[in-house]
């Protein structure tokens, strides 16, 4: 998409007797590490409505080693919404590898035909979304925004930013099934869990033996390990931009943090003069967040950073530019030098924290 | 035997200087200026690495307008060995999946000349940011998947074997695969060098290949451009923002003092879960 996006008329399609078929909404369930990824929870939430609209049923795809685990997973699934889970336990599905995950997801999709298939934009959710569609000849819509049912036609209407979020797109896949999108952790809302629900799960084989996988995984080094952050599901995000000036000011971002106990984030220009890891930006080009509060210092709001963190409950600027776009959405501003605000908003936060230890 | 690379690169505008008209909502162009995009970057300078290691050749690749040639250009000037730019009119219009095909058509022409034994990718683009186009190549050549890589630690191309660090939610998966193989780096990953005086002379002079879709392979027409895209852009429009100003804190002293303590009086009282997530963090 080199060029600026032109719309195309929309049509009327009818739609092909063979993918006509192709029927009900899927949302594969990402875990590793025992762990399923929040992401496929929110994409449940999301996946719910679309099912609703189209009057379909709402399926998880879980695929994992055999036990008790993956079991829990389809439960947890029905508890989100999904009416029914497509099951395949293999032990050679311990480790996400892109051969088996391909080979899974695409033999299930041509065994039970589902017209929307959504997945996490993580590392393995983009890796095996784009294997999948190219495998299955289909569309693929990354990192959306916004899912809906055009009443046009029945297919998905799939948002999306464009030029580094300064516009929109609405893009449909229109005679290909399944239609498929990735959307990021945190962009959708975490749906309720309802404990009365149940659902069926649907058990399938995988086919493949161990020794016909290529790729083999020699180690896992948990991130725990390694200090990494941990942005996208923090409360609370400390982030720094170009207002700060120099390198060594960014520690002042660092001072407030620790006492927060908060993630540090960053805008691009700053990620890419090297003041912090690329894992630490907030933006279209980086990851969305959603904190209970975001504390914005030397930020002006450029759309870029602007589409991800919008979304925090509580916004706090602090910029010397009294006309900069971040106080246009910001909850609360401050207009003064970040240099200078940042190490009292430090020590107002640090009296406030020991009052309310010395009162506990 | 020496090592055959090809890497995958794109022209983007630098979209940190797009601007949007405030009044007709359309992208202004004019003086925007074209770059490799930043995250194929990574991949050409891992992809030379693996060069100066093992020794071999690299090829750059890719699918534009004309004016692309500017970027292999600089691939070249970077240590590049060869450029390759496939560039029609039929092209125009691709999605990622007629993308991969017209580039998978390409490198099995590329393959012709030598064997390729690692294809790198960027892990996305800043225009695009699907991240599809590497896997759907690796797809359409049964060649092995590897993204999101932060290290390659060996490769041995007698035993056509590779391992490397692939970063995964969580963790870091350490893999062993085989060659032929696509590879997406992580950004970070590496830092690209700066081109040589005499490699900048080379670029200057170079003649990079051109390929129609005829010279590239393509067999399908159907396949490539808007006719090959399964997605079509419905729409285009501008985000609707919230237009509520921010409130602006403000006390009798301008004191930085003053203003964080008045400032988080109104955050706790009227915004509770602000502070139960400052009491349980701290």
């Amino acid at each position: 998409m080199a060029e600026a996006p032109k719309p195309v008329a929309k049509k009327k399609i009818e739609l092909d007797p063979r993918l006509a078929e192709y029927k009900g909404v899927w949302v594969f369930i990402e875990h590793e590490r025992g762990q399923v990824h929040p992401v496929s929870w929110e994409l449940l939430g999301e996946g719910r409505k679309l099912a609703d609209v189209l009057n379909v049923p709402l399926a998880g795809i879980v695929l994992g080693p055999p036990g008790e685990a993956v079991r829990h997973f389809c439960q947890e699934a029905f508890y989100y919404g999904a009416d029914q889970c497509y099951l395949i336990e293999e032990p050679l599905l311990a480790d996400y590898r892109n051969e088996s995950f391909t080979k899974g997801l695409t033999d299930l999709v041509n065994a039970y035909k589902p017209e929307i298939l959504l997945l996490g934009a993580t590392t393995l959710g983009r890796d095996l979304a784009g294997s999948v569609a190219t495998t299955l000849l289909t569309g693929l819509t990354a990192d959306c925004t916004g899912l809906a049912i055009d009443p046009d036609n029945r297919s998905l209407a799939a948002t999306r930013p464009t030029f580094g979020g300064s516009l929109l797109c609405t893009i449909l896949t229109l005679n290909y099934r399944p239609q498929m999108a990735t959307v990021r952790p945190r962009v959708m809302h975490m749906p309720a869990r309802d404990t009365s629900r149940s659902g069926v799960i649907i058990d399938h084989k995988l086919g493949m033996i161990e020794t016909e996988i290529v790729t083999k995984v020699l180690e896992f080094i948990p991130d725990a390990k390694r200090d990494e952050a941990q942005l996208a599901y923090a409360d609370i995000i400390v982030s720094g931009g170009k207002g700060l000036k120099k390198q060594e000011n960014f520690q002042l971002i660092w001072d407030l943090a620790k006492v927060l106990g908060a993630e540090v984030g960053a805008t691009r220009p700053i990620v890419q003069a090297g003041w912090v890891g690329p894992d630490r930006q907030v933006g279209q080009t980086g990851k969305t967040v959603r904190p209970k509060l975001y504390i914005a210092a030397g930020i002006s709001g450029a759309i870029q950073h602007r589409v991800g963190m919008e979304a925090s409950d509580v916004i706090v600027a602090i910029n010397s530019d009294p006309n900069a776009p971040i106080f246009d959405f910001a909850t609360y501003g401050i207009v003064g030098n970040a240099i200078e605000i940042l190490p009292a908003l430090t020590e107002s936060f640090r009296q406030h924290i020991a009052t309310v230890r010395i009162a506990s | 035997m020496n090592m055959h690379i090809v890497v995958c690169i794109k022209q983007v505008p630098d979209s940190a200087q797009i601007r949007v008209h405030p009044v007709t909502n359309t992208i202004m162009r004019q003086g925007v200026p074209a770059i490799i995009n930043p995250y194929d970057l990574f991949s050409l300078e891992e992809a030379l690495r693996s060069k100066d290691k093992y020794g071999g050749r690299v090829t750059v690749l890719t699918m534009g307008p004309p004016q692309a040639e500017v970027a292999l250009k600089k691939a070249i000037a970077y240590g590049a060995d060869d450029a390759i730019l496939v560039t029609d009119r039929a092209f125009a219009g691709a999605d990622t999946l007629a993308t991969s095909y017209a580039l998978a058509a390409a490198i099995r022409c590329i393959a012709q000349d030598m064997p390729v034994d690692i294809i790198f990718a960027g892990k996305q683009t800043i225009d695009g940011d699907t991240a599809q186009v590497g896997p759907g190549i690796a797809k359409r050549l049964d060649l092995k998947l590897l993204t999101y890589v932060e290290k390659i630690v060996s490769v041995d191309n007698d035993q056509k074997e590779i391992i490397l660090h692939r970063r995964a939610e969580g963790g870091v998966q350490v893999l062993k695969s085989k060659l032929p193989c696509l590879v997406t780096m992580l950004e970070g990953a590496n830092e690209m060098r700066f081109a040589s005086l005499d490699d900048m002379v080379r670029a200057a002079r170079f003649k990079v290949k051109v390929w129609n879709k005829y010279a590239a392979g393509i067999e399908d027409v159907n396949k490539i451009g808007l006719k090959g895209s399964p997605t079509v852009v419905s729409k285009v429009f501008a985000p609707i923002q919230k237009t509520v100003r921010a409130e602006i804190i403000e006390c009798a002293s301008g004191e930085p003092k003053e203003l964080t303590a008045t400032l988080l009086t109104k955050l706790f009282t009227k915004h509770p879960m602000v502070l139960d997530a400052v009491s349980q963090n701290a």
